[in-house]
């Protein structure tokens, strides 16, 4: 075709008009949109999977690392042997809680009075007594000397360390403060105006205050006027009112002057309030307290802390948390501004124990660790004792269970039905139930073991033995399909070549069919057993869901599983289990992921096809 | 390393093993006895010798082990009617959990455990429970000896070279794999009685009509009969109408699956239809198994992912959108914070990959001749998929959402960490509702006394559960059946 007929038939062909070419480009159009639909619903599912992911992993990395205090303890033989036996049981009677928090007090002296005490104690966890005994019990030659002790932070301690308590920033300062004394509550001034900072934060919550109290204001202004309005109709009403009428419309005219009074009340006392606030923003230099609703602010010299607590004009007046070494005047070098930006009412942590948290940390006692609490201890209600061991050991029982139950029971299944069943109805119906048994809502599952296997028979609750049972009841639909597919794609050359050398028909199964399809039927189980070690419903049904404190030693011993901890822990309010929660969830898919790697490899490796 | 902190010698205390042991013994015996008789010419043999020894060994173990399995059943019901009987007195003034919690306290002090009590009654209740035990415990020790040794006597004695072991190992093999596949019957057959059983026993205690069609679901006011008398039950029943109504739960159920269908219906098939018929293989590679992830992450982590993410922001996105709205146009969105909506959306997110991998099976059963004869035709792919393929795969994505569906009315931990415990009859998605699984956890996690009706409505909700999921089903399967177009 040459070029000149090609265009007299572009001009011709109704194909080539204008508006077909419209056409053209709008069904392309219309293409790539369905193209780019398809690519964003793939998009949006990877998305939600990196999220999910995501959040997971940021909550849980700070779970596998835990702050240590090593504690200076001073372990006098008088206190804990006195007789000096050497006898570990004698010494594992010692008074070990006392004594660390004599140490505790030792190490920070000024925590004075019973409320600043317990103050100190709290920064520890609650095990300390029995950590420092642990230690003790373990190497009793550290009686008689001042040992250095690894022992837990508080969870709160522990997370302030982290950064997840408040965000801390530094105010550069310019200036050389003097104050009027070391201990108690002292006055600070500074050469140049680096206070002003202060000042403003505090002006700022006054200013925020006054506009509070002035949207509260004009709602009542608002309210009042609507009161005015219906008060003057009331009146309307009442002069038309027939004579029943008039006392009940009196009685509602009353209500609402009383209504309209005691707004009037309140708006008058809300604006002297402001009139109040904007004077103390307008008369900069008086003094002015610092209000706990907004960031603290911990002023650090020679050697010790200050909480700014008042401001007078340039002057700041503040509480001693840890004692000045001395009253010298101290160089814009020599002292520090810090501000917790979060306000001290809305954290856990008082200023007071953060500023001993920094006074431990500085003299080099807190150590970030790998936190094996939580891969050696059972339930616990405490934070930093917390850990997952036993969960885990009751999902291996429990597993183990599923795995000596439905494999052996599913893959006979499958044999009897692939190899030997007559096809009549009644392995039709057989097949229907299995098929069933697969879309049965797992939740029903507990209810079946609840009903049967603990009401029934009397099984103990809490179980692995039981929770094990269940769900091997319901993986079994899983391995029977499976193993039957893997069954099926064995061909039948095999078996006729079997039973032609003589073989009977059962030993043509377990000699011949059943090895070649035995990879099928592992990857099937090893999927199966995958979905059972993530299930929670059914075993909350079976009492798996309870509290317990041991590592059960066996599948009849109370156990409660990996995503029943899980589920658990995500119910406690304390951010330090939301981590922990997250932590065991990455613990329960990196053991799914392995299953999943063992299933894709057997799968790659061993399984053949004819 | 202490990780299995039982000991090795708990095993010799396990009748099983014993009778594993026995079973290799036995077998080993068997199968020398079998070629001794032949001077190791085992073609003289009409079985191989390891038949003759799995036929010894079968015929010592398998009547002990039926006995010790029929033991393990019944013995615990003796003992506990025996303690009851003796102690029928003291029993008589106490009510009925107290008398299951007097005999798990005499269970408890006879093994050693953890008695919530130590009074005299008890410690002699215990006393007599141990005693009971040991008795029995030799019994059985002596009756599975008497077996074992009677019936290996009597197989040894019955091997000779032509005795035909192999038919009857065979037999027994059989047996054991009809049996297994009688299991799955026999757990659906088990799944009814045990639902219908309790269900009914619910009914009893409030009418089956005030159940179904009941607007109120509050079971905390659940009412039990003070006596048997009939004014007393019917009393017990109309109050207990009043507070077991099943349709706030019903509706919850369906607001939150249908929010999930909302939300999977569309990715899931779009994706399914872009991973078949467009995506390089290189893009497929990467992006089925993460779809394969997502169908293979429990469902706890979802819960956790919409309980601790997803309601929150949802929560917090209405409350800034309420600043706006109560500027511009003088109303606010409350949005609860154990919203339908964020259960929903999770729950949409978790059956994505069931929706794409069903339907990715349907569109790829479509013939490949019905494409290229639509390519052939000039349509584009889109219009190949929406005219061609899609009308043809139809009835099968109806089936995979109508499953997909029956999955999301049976899930449970995303909704039972999300959803709320309220069941309040909306449809406003940014409220709480409560759904018939979260229910179900909610009667039955905790200790309580089993036949009250606060226990028994789970069941009568679990028979609801099953019978809809089972009904969809059934429907998906006649769908695909009734509306298949036949290629072949």
């Amino acid at each position: 075709m040459t070029d000149t007929s090609f265009n007299t038939l572009q001009r011709t062909d109704i194909h080539t008009s204008e508006a077909a070419r419209e056409r053209l480009a709008k069904r392309y159009r219309k293409e790539a949109q369905f193209k780019y639909l398809g690519m964003g619903a793939v998009g949006v599912a990877v998305l939600f999977l990196s999220l999910l992911l995501f959040t997971v992993v940021l909550n849980a990395y700070k779970a596998f690392s835990y702050n240590y205090v090593n504690l200076p303890v001073t372990l006098n033989q008088s206190d804990i042997d006195p007789d000096q036996t050497g006898d570990l049981e004698v010494i594992g009677k010692a008074n070990f809680g006392k004594i660390a928090k004599n140490s505790m007090k030792e190490l920070l002296p000024f925590a004075s009075g019973r409320k600043q005490r317990r103050a100190l104690y709290g920064l520890m966890t609650s095990d300390l007594g029995i950590q420092v005994r642990q230690a003790v019990l373990d190497d009793p030659s550290l009686i008689g000397t001042t040992a250095s002790i690894p022992v837990q932070l508080d969870d709160v301690a522990d997370l302030y360390f982290k950064g997840d308590i408040t965000p801390l920033r530094s105010i550069d300062v310019t200036g050389e403060v003097s104050t009027n004394g070391v201990e108690g509550t002292i006055e600070i001034t500074s050469s140049s105006n680096d206070f002003a900072i202060i000042a403003d934060a505090v002006s700022a919550h006054l200013k925020a205050e006054a506009a509070r109290f002035e949207l509260r204001v004009a709602a009542k202004e608002r309210s009042k006027s609507r009161l005015q309005d219906q008060i003057s109709e009331m009146g309307i009403r009442i002069d038309g009112a027939s004579a029943g009428d008039v006392e009940r419309l009196q009685n509602s005219l009353a209500t609402l002057k009383s209504d309209f009074e005691t707004a009037s009340v309140q708006t008058e006392r809300d604006i002297k309030k402001i009139a109040e606030l904007n004077e103390r923003i307008s008369a900069a230099g008086s003094s002015e307290a610092v209000p706990s609703q907004i960031a603290s602010f911990i002023l650090k010299l020679n050697g010790g802390a200050v909480k700014v607590t008042s401001l007078a004009g340039d002057k700041i007046i503040g509480d001693v948390l840890i004692p000045l070494e001395n009253g010298n005047p101290a160089a814009a070098n020599q002292w520090s501004l810090v501000t917790l930006e979060k306000p001290e009412d809305n954290r856990k942590l008082s200023d007071r124990s953060i500023v001993w948290l920094d006074h431990l940390e500085k003299q080099g006692l807190v150590e970030r660790k790998f936190n094996s609490v939580f891969f050696s201890a059972g339930a616990s209600r405490e934070p930093e004792q917390a850990g997952i061991l036993g969960a885990i050991m009751g999902s291996i029982y429990t597993m183990v269970v599923t795995l000596l139950l439905s494999f052996p029971v599913g893959v006979g299944a499958a044999i009897y039905l692939e190899e030997f069943a007559p096809k009549n109805w009644v392995t039709k119906w057989i097949e229907v139930n299995i098929n069933n048994l697969a879309a049965v809502p797992s939740i029903v599952f507990g209810l079946l073991g609840l009903a049967v296997f603990l009401n029934l028979f009397g099984l103990p609750r809490s179980a692995p033995l039981v929770g094990g049972m269940v769900l091997a009841l319901m993986t079994l639909p899983t391995i029977i399909i499976a193993s039957r597919a893997a069954l099926r794609s064995v061909p039948p050359s095999i078996r006729e070549a079997a039973l032609g050398i003589g073989a009977s028909r059962l030993q043509t199964v377990t000699h011949h069919v059943l090895p070649l399809a035995m990879p099928g039927i592992l990857t099937g189980t090893i999927l199966g057993m995958a979905q059972a070690l993530g299930e929670t419903a059914p075993l909350l049904m079976i009492g798996m869901v309870a509290f317990i404190v041991d590592i059960p030693g066996g599948p009849l011993d109370p156990a409660t599983v990996l995503p029943v901890q899980i589920f658990m822990w995500a119910d406690f309010p304390e951010p330090a289990f939301q981590q922990k929660t997250s932590a065991a969830i990455l613990v329960l898919l990196a053991f799914l992921v392995i299953m999943n790697a063992l299933a894709v490899v057997l799968r790659k490796r061993f399984e053949r096809r004819w | 390393m202490t990780f299995f902190s039982s000991d090795i010698s708990v095993l010799f205390e396990q009748p099983l093993f014993w009778l594993l042991l026995i079973f290799f013994a036995c077998y080993y015996v068997g199968k020398s006895r079998a070629l001794s008789l032949v001077n190791n010419q085992s073609r003289d043999l009409h079985s191989l010798p390891s038949y003759h020894g799995a036929y010894l060994g079968l015929w010592a173990v398998l009547p002990a082990l039926g006995a010790w399995l029929i033991w393990v059943i019944v013995t615990p019901r003796i003992i506990e009617n025996a303690v009851s009987s003796k102690f029928s007195d003291v029993l008589a003034a106490l009510s009925l959990p107290q008398r299951e919690a007097f005999l798990r306290d005499a269970l408890a002090l006879a093994f050693d455990g953890i008695s919530s009590s130590t009074d005299k009654t008890r410690i002699a209740a215990g006393e007599l429970v141990q005693q009971l035990s040991s008795q029995a415990n030799l019994v059985l020790l002596i009756a599975l000896t008497v077996m074992v040794v009677a019936g290996a006597v009597f197989a040894f004695s019955q091997i000779t070279p032509a005795k035909r072991t192999r038919h009857v190992v065979e037999r027994i093999c059989m047996v054991a794999l009809v049996a297994a596949s009688g299991i799955a019957v026999l757990t659906t057959a088990g799944i009814v009685l045990s639902l219908v059983f309790e269900s009914l026993a619910f009914f009893r205690k409030v009418p089956f009509l005030d159940f179904l069609f009941g607007l109120h679901w509050s079971p905390q006011g659940a009412f039990e009969a003070a006596g048997a008398s009939e004014a007393e039950l019917a009393e017990a029943a109309k109050r207990n109408g009043e507070v077991f109504g099943a349709i706030p739960l019903l509706a919850g159920t369906m607001l939150i699956t249908a929010i999930a269908i909302t939300v999977a219906a569309p990715i899931g098939l779009l994706a399914a239809i872009y991973l078949s018929d467009y995506a390089s293989a290189r893009v497929r590679g990467y992006a089925k198994p993460m779809l394969e992830l997502l169908a293979g992450i429990p469902t706890v982590v979802y819960g956790f992912f919409a309980a601790l993410t997803v309601a929150p922001f949802i929560r917090n996105f209405f409350d800034w959108l309420s600043i706006h709205t109560d500027e511009w146009f003088g109303f606010v969105i409350p949005a609860s914070s154990e919203s339908a909506l964020a259960a929903g959306v999770v729950m949409g997110i978790m059956i994505i990959p069931f929706v794409s991998s069903l339907s990715d099976d349907v569109l790829n059963a479509v013939p490949q001749s019905l494409r290229d004869g639509s390519s052939g035709l000039g349509a584009t792919k889109s219009e190949t998929i929406r005219y061609v393929v899609l009308p043809a795969a139809l009835p099968g994505i109806v089936s995979a959402l109508i499953l997909a569906i029956s999955r999301a009315i049976g899930e449970t931990m995303i909704v039972v960490m999300a959803a709320g415990l309220a069941a309040n009859l909306t449809v406003n998605p940014l409220e709480a509702v409560t759904t018939v699984t979260v229910q179900i956890v909610t009667l039955l996690v905790g200790d309580q006394a089993f036949d009250s009706a606060k226990t028994l409505a789970a069941f009568a909700l679990g028979l609801m559960l099953f019978c809809v999921t089972l009904a969809l089903n059934i429907f998906a399967l006649h769908v695909v059946n009734k509306y298949r177009e036949q290629y072949d």
